[in-house]
């Protein structure tokens, strides 16, 4: 089944790359839907159906952290897996959000086989794998 | 190891790590120097992100245009051909990650850190200032035949709880660098 995915970061630039990197992945995406902030991800949770969320850290209004949290205390997206994808690698960050609920972390500057390789066994792919 | 040497240290292999890495670019070892708190007029494009926590201070890069277009074009698999809101968000990201990244390495020895969310400022004989008393630890770098400096000015907080591990830095690691 294809997944839709929520890319969240502030920077336009940074939305663009994953946008591209997700699509090189291999995996079953109809859609990446885009946010600016944790505020509009919500936004965009409400009206749409999410099946990822990618969220940097450090952001406006309602940073990484903040949103991972508020998905955790919903029961409608409690489930809804989080990765963090953010310049935040120090040590304090990375156990915040595992504390959080968050399924995966990646570092930025980050390639497209890491992104894949967090993004395996979360997304399906495109094709099914021949024994 | 002296914090300037720290400094030197982990910006630079940010710096390299981040072309290589979003850019596809090896940078070389890049030249280090050590810049007064108020340095020479800027033309081009600088983008600064703020450190807080035991210490405080400011990172940057600064290039010329020309040199932000071509980031921007590498980074994104697109045209650039003059300065836009693309890319100047390019140049603040691409900060964003090379200053983030120094911050990892830094905290090792410093403590725990935070970011601000980038600023990115493009245009002529402008002149940036960091409000700590200190001087900017510069890691000039060349791509292709221009260069870009990577720079970063910290300071210890007042009752700071971090302190360099015994060995890394001389007492006077306490003022500002």
């Amino acid at each position: 089944m294809e997944s839709n995915v929520l890319v969240v970061d502030d920077s336009a630039a940074i939305r663009k790359i994953l946008q591209r990197v997700l699509r090189q992945t291999g995996m079953a995406i109809r859609t990446i839907h885009e946010a600016g902030d944790g505020q509009e991800a919500l936004a965009v949770l409400k009206s749409q159906r999410v099946d990822l969320v990618l969220t940097d850290i450090n952001m406006p209004k309602m940073d990484g952290l903040q949103l991972l949290a508020a998905i955790k205390a919903a029961p409608e997206w409690h489930a809804l897996p989080v990765v963090m994808i953010t310049t935040e690698g120090g040590e304090a960050k990375v156990s915040e959000a595992v504390r959080l609920g968050a399924v995966g972390y990646v570092r930025k500057p980050f390639t497209a086989d890491q992104i894949k390789e967090k993004l395996a066994g979360i997304l399906e792919p495109t094709l099914p794998l021949c024994n | 190891m002296q914090l300037e040497e720290l400094i030197v240290h982990a910006l630079a292999g940010s710096a390299r790590e981040v072309f290589s890495t979003m850019l596809g670019v090896e940078l070389g070892s890049g030249e280090s120097f050590v810049e007064g708190a108020n340095p020479e007029a800027n033309d081009g494009v600088v983008a600064l992100v703020g450190v807080a926590g035991p210490w405080t201070g400011t990172g940057s890069l600064s290039c010329s245009p020309q040199l932000a277009c071509r980031i921007c074009a590498r980074m994104l698999l697109t045209e650039a051909d003059s300065i836009n809101e693309e890319v100047l968000d390019a140049v603040a990201e691409l900060t964003n990650m090379i200053i983030g990244g120094a911050k990892t390495e830094l905290e090792l020895a410093l403590g725990p850190l935070g970011l601000s969310i980038p600023t990115v400022v493009y245009g002529r004989n402008f002149k940036t200032k960091s409000a700590i008393h200190g001087d900017w630890v510069v890691v000039r770098f060349n791509w292709e035949g221009e260069s870009f400096e990577a720079r970063l000015c910290l300071g210890r907080t007042e009752k700071a709880a971090y302190a360099l591990p015994h060995g890394s830095a001389s007492v006077s690691c306490a003022v500002d660098v």
